[in-house]
C-alpha cells in the first residue's frame, strides 16, 4: 500500500500532453434526463453489427433487445428508453457515415423501469454461462474500441491466462470517466473483476492507474475484497499509458509479440467501465443501456460526468451542460488524442463514447505545414517503435508497399508523433489512410485474380468446344 | 443551444508545443551571443563579414525560396541560421563580397537546389565554407590576429569583386597552424575563452557550449552527437599523446582549437543533415570525431572539422538505414518484472 507511489511503472517512449482533467475530475457523476428520442445504430461495437428485429410502431420497454448478436464476435442492442419505434432509417453515425439505426421516441410519462428480470447468480456459472451473460447484455469495451467484451473472455485452447489487468489509466486528456468510477464505485470495479476472475480462472489481477488519481488508487486499495489477490499499481502519467500493449509492458515488463494479442503473454486486459458494466450485469441483470461519458473541455459551459442513455443525441448532451462556448469549433468523441471530430450534432453518444470533449478555436486552428526536418522527435515519441519520418515521407510518394514492409501494421494511430511533429506534418492521419489504401489494393488484387481465373476458365471451355 | 460552427479534422485534436519555426529562431538566439563575441574580439570586419553572408543567405531565401503551399520560405528561420554559421566560419578580414557570394551559394546550391528545407544531404553552411575555401583558398586562410581597434578593419574587406585583396593587416597564425607546422600550442585557457586567431565562431568555445546546452536542454538538438564527437577526439587524441607526446597535441588542445566545438555543437547537430535515429546519432558524431583527428594530425590541411561533418553528411542515409529502432514486440523475452508489491 505505501509503496505503489514509489514505483510509477511505465513503458518506453511515449508524449506528455498535458493532461487538462481539472475540468471534470473532481465533478460528481450525474444522470442526465431520458431525451425525447434515442438513436441505436445496429453497428456499435468492432466486429458484425447487430441484426434488427424491431419495425417501426413496436413498444420497448427499457433494456429490451432491438437488435440481436448476428455471430460470435457481435452483440445484442438493447432499447435505452421506454418508447415507440419511430423509425428504422439511416441516421448520422459517429463514424461520420449515415448508418441504420432505430429511432426509438421516448415515452415522456414512463417510470422508464426496465422489466423485473432475473439476476443470474454468478457463483454457481460456468465460465461459458458467464460469457453467454454477458454477450447477451450487450456489453463491449467502453474505452472507445467497442470490441465485445465475451470474446475477450474466451482464450483458446491451450492459452493460459495468468493475470487479469483493469485498465485505470485513462490516459486520454480530458478523459475523466473510468477515474470517477474508480473513486465513486470502487466496489463495484471489485466485483466485476470478481466475477472476471473466475471466469477466466486468474488468481491474481492488477488494477494499473495513472498517478494523476490519487484518490482512485486510494478508494480502489481501500477496498479490496481480502478474499482476492488484487494490486492497485500506480502508472507514470504518460500517453498512451492505456494502450493495451502500452499498460501490459508498464505492468509485467513483457511485450505482446507483433501481430499477436495479450492472451499471448498470458493476460486479458478489460477496461475499468467495461468491468463495472459487466458487474451490472450481474448485480442488477441490466443490460448495458447507458454509459458514463464525460463531457468536458474549454468549449462547455459547465464540464460534467453524466449517466447518459445510449442513443442520446450529442445536441442533448451538450444542451444539458448548459450548452457550448462562442469560440466552440470542434466536438470530439472520446478523447482529443485519438478521438472522432463530430460533423454533426444529431449522431448520437454510443456505447463506446467514454467522453465528448469540446475544443476551441485557439486550441484546433489549423497550423502551417513545414517540410520534415529529421529532427527524429516523432521516433522519441512513437510507443512500438516505428520510424514515422520515414514512414510519412513513403506516404507522401505513395509507396504503400514499403510502409507495410516497414511496419505500418503496427501502428496503432495513436497520435504521438503528429502531437510532437514540429513541422505539423499529420503522421497518424497520413498512416490511416495509406493502411486503407492497402487494404484497397488488396481488395482489388483479389478482384482481379478472381476475374482472370474465370477469363481462363472460360477459355478453356471455349477451347474444348471448338476441338469438339 | 447557440448555433457553432463545426470544424471537423483527424486526431489528434491537440498539437505539442513546438515547431520548426521555434526551433529553428531558437537556434539563432544560441548564436546570437557566439556572433556577439565574434565581433568583440574582431571589430566591425566581423560585423560586416557575418552581415554579408547572412544578407546573402537571407537574400537568396527570400527570392527563390518557395513552400508547398507557394508562400515563401524565410519565415521558418532556417536561411538566417545558414548565413550566420557560414559567417562563423570565415576570417575576419575576407572582403564582403566574397562573404555574400558563400551567402549565396550556401542557400541557392546547399539547399534550394536539393529541394529546400528538410531536403539536403549537406549542411548548407559548410558547403557555402567549402565553396569558398575551394574558390578563394588565400583570403579563407589569411587569420587576423585578435585586439587592436574596435573600429580597424582586419584585412581588406571593401575589396572589389573579383580583385585581388590588399592584405595589409597584422596577420597572426591559428592555434591549429602554429600547432601543425611550429609544432608550437596554444594554452587551453586562452582556446576556452576565445582569445586566440582563428575564423570569426571558433574562438569562444564557453558561449558555444552555453548555446548548445540551451538547445540540448529545449531538445531542440540531439545531445548525443557533440557528446559522441567530443568523446571520439578525445579518446583518439590522448591515446596518440600517450604514444608521442611531442608528436601529438593531447585531448584538451584537440577539443578546444580550430572549428571542433562550433561544428559539434551547432553544425553536425542540423537536424534535415544528421541521422535520424539516436543509435545513428553516435555513429555518425563518432566519425567525425575520429575523421577530425586523422585530418588534422596526417592530412594536409591544419583543420578538417568541415570536411568530416561534409564526409558523414553524405553518409547519413546509410546509417539511417542501418539503424532503424527495432519494433516493439520483436524483442528478445523479457523477464517478468513482479506486477505486485512484495507482501
Amino acid at each position: 500500500m505505501t509503496s505503489f507511489l514509489a514505483r510509477a511503472l511505465s513503458f518506453r517512449h511515449g508524449v506528455h500532453p498535458p493532461d487538462s482533467k481539472a475540468l471534470s475530475a473532481h465533478v460528481p457523476i450525474r444522470r442526465m434526463p431520458f431525451p425525447r428520442e434515442v438513436i441505436l445504430p445496429l453497428s456499435q461495437n468492432a466486429g458484425a453489427p447487430a441484426r434488427l428485429i424491431v419495425k417501426p410502431g413496436d413498444r420497448v420497454e427499457r433494456g429490451d433487445k432491438v437488435g440481436e448478436a448476428q455471430g460470435y464476435v457481435s452483440v445484442p442492442v438493447h432499447a435505452s428508453a421506454a418508447g415507440t419505434v419511430k423509425a428504422v432509417e439511416l441516421r448520422p453515425h459517429p463514424n461520420g457515415s449515415m448508418s441504420e439505426a432505430v429511432v426509438i421516441e421516448v415515452d415522456a410519462h414512463s417510470p422508464q423501469l426496465p422489466r423485473p428480470r432475473i439476476v443470474p447468480r454468478w457463483e454457481g456459472l460456468t465460465p461459458a454461462q458467464v460469457r453467454s451473460a454477458v454477450q447477451d447484455a450487450g456489453v463491449v469495451g467502453l474505452g472507445g474500441a467497442a470490441f465485445p467484451t465475451h470474446v475477450k473472455l474466451n482464450p483458446p485452447e491451450g492459452v493460459s491466462i495468468e493475470l487479469l489487468i483493469i485498465n485505470g489509466a485513462e490516459c486520454e486528456p480530458y478523459l475523466t470517466s473510468d477515474h470517477r468510477v474508480m473513486v465513486e464505485h470502487p466496489d463495484r470495479v471489485h466485483f466485476g473483476i470478481r466475477v472476471m476472475m473466475q471466469c477466466l480462472g486468474v488468481s491474481r489481477a492488477v488494477i494499473g492507474v495513472e498517478l494523476n488519481k490519487p484518490d482512485a488508487i486510494e478508494a480502489l486499495t481501500r477496498t479490496i475484497p481480502e478474499d482476492l489477490d488484487i494490486t492497485v499499481q500506480g502508472l507514470q502519467v504518460k500517453y498512451p499509458q492505456g494502450a493495451e500493449k502500452m499498460l501490459i509492458h508498464s505492468l509485467t515488463g513483457s511485450e505482446v509479440p507483433s501481430g499477436k494479442l495479450p492472451m499471448n503473454v498470458g493476460t486479458v486486459v478489460q477496461n475499468v467501465g467495461s468491468i463495472a458494466a459487466i458487474a451490472e450485469v450481474f448485480e442488477t441483470g441490466y443490460p448495458l443501456i447507458e454509459r458514463i461519458v464525460t463531457v468536458t473541455g474549454p468549449g462547455v459551459v459547465r464540464p460534467s460526468n453524466l449517466i447518459v442513455p445510449v442513443g442520446t443525441p450529442i445536441r442533448d448532451v451538450l444542451e444539458f451542460c448548459g450548452g457550448v462556448t462562442e469560440d466552440a469549433r470542434e466536438v470530439v468523441f472520446g478523447g482529443p488524442m485519438m478521438g472522432a471530430s463530430q460533423p454533426d450534432l444529431d449522431a448520437p453518444v454510443l456505447k463506446g463514447t467514454s467522453g465528448v470533449v469540446v475544443l476551441t478555436r485557439s486550441q484546433v486552428t489549423p497550423r502551417r505545414v513545414h517540410p520534415c526536418i529529421s529532427c527524429g522527435h516523432c521516433l522519441d515519441a512513437c510507443p512500438v517503435f516505428l520510424n514515422p519520418s520515414l514512414l510519412g515521407k513513403l506516404a507522401q510518394a505513395g509507396r504503400h508497399e514499403e510502409m507495410r514492409d516497414n511496419h505500418l501494421m503496427d501502428c496503432m494511430l495513436c497520435g504521438s508523433c503528429s502531437y510532437v511533429c514540429p513541422s505539423n506534418i499529420p503522421l497518424a492521419q497520413m498512416f490511416a489512410l495509406s493502411r486503407s489504401a492497402l487494404s484497397r489494393d488488396r481488395e482489388r488484387a483479389k478482384a482481379k485474380e478472381a476475374r482472370e481465373a474465370a477469363e481462363v476458365a472460360k477459355a478453356a471451355v471455349a477451347d474444348e468446344e471448338r476441338v469438339a | 443551444m447557440n448555433r457553432v460552427r463545426l470544424q471537423v479534422a483527424a486526431s489528434p485534436h491537440v498539437k505539442g508545443p513546438d515547431s520548426t519555426e521555434r526551433i529553428m529562431w531558437s537556434v539563432v538566439a544560441a548564436l546570437a551571443p557566439i556572433t556577439a563575441a565574434a565581433v568583440w574580439y574582431f571589430g566591425l570586419s566581423a560585423l560586416l563579414v557575418i552581415a554579408a553572408s547572412t544578407l546573402g543567405a537571407v537574400g537568396t531565401e527570400r527570392f527563390l525560396g518557395r513552400h508547398g503551399d507557394g508562400r515563401g520560405t524565410l519565415s521558418d528561420g532556417s536561411a538566417v541560421i545558414t548565413g550566420l554559421l557560414l559567417g562563423l566560419t570565415l576570417p575576419a578580414g575576407l572582403p564582403i563580397w566574397m562573404a555574400l557570394v558563400g551567402g549565396v551559394f550556401a542557400i541557392g546550391f546547399g539547399k534550394l537546389l536539393f529541394g529546400g528545407l528538410g531536403q539536403n544531404v549537406f549542411n548548407p553552411a559548410l558547403l557555402g565554407r567549402a565553396f569558398l575555401q575551394a574558390a578563394f583558398p588565400e583570403p579563407l586562410t589569411t587569420w587576423p590576429a585578435v585586439g587592436g581597434s574596435w573600429w580597424a578593419l582586419r584585412g581588406d574587406n571593401f575589396a572589389m569583386p573579383l580583385m585581388a585583396p590588399q592584405v595589409d593587416a597584422v596577420t597572426g597564425a591559428t592555434p591549429l597552424g602554429l600547432m601543425k607546422f611550429e609544432r608550437i600550442t596554444t594554452p587551453v585557457t586562452d582556446l576556452f575563452m576565445g582569445d586566440v586567431g582563428g575564423s570569426l565562431g571558433e574562438t569562444s568555445a564557453l558561449l558555444i557550449l552555453l548555446g548548445g546546452a540551451y538547445l540540448a536542454w529545449k531538445n531542440y538538438l540531439n545531445w548525443r552527437i557533440p557528446v559522441s564527437v567530443f568523446l571520439a577526439v578525445g579518446v583518439l587524441s590522448s591515446v596518440l599523446h600517450v604514444i608521442d607526446p611531442a608528436r601529438f597535441p593531447g585531448a584538451p588542445f584537440m577539443l578546444f582549437s580550430g572549428g571542433l566545438m562550433l561544428g559539434a555543437v551547432f553544425m553536425a547537430t542540423d537536424m534535415v543533415t544528421s541521422p535520424v535515429t539516436n543509435r545513428g546519432a553516435w555513429i555518425f558524431g563518432l566519425g567525425i570525431g575520429a575523421l577530425v583527428v586523422v585530418i588534422r594530425i596526417w592530412g594536409g590541411l591544419p583543420e578538417g572539422v568541415m570536411y568530416a561533418i561534409l564526409l558523414m553528411n553524405a553518409l547519413v542515409p546509410f546509417i539511417d538505414r542501418a539503424t532503424q529502432p527495432r519494433l516493439f514486440g520483436t524483442g528478445p523475452p523479457v523477464e517478468r518484472r513482479k506486477a505486485r508489491a512484495a507482501p
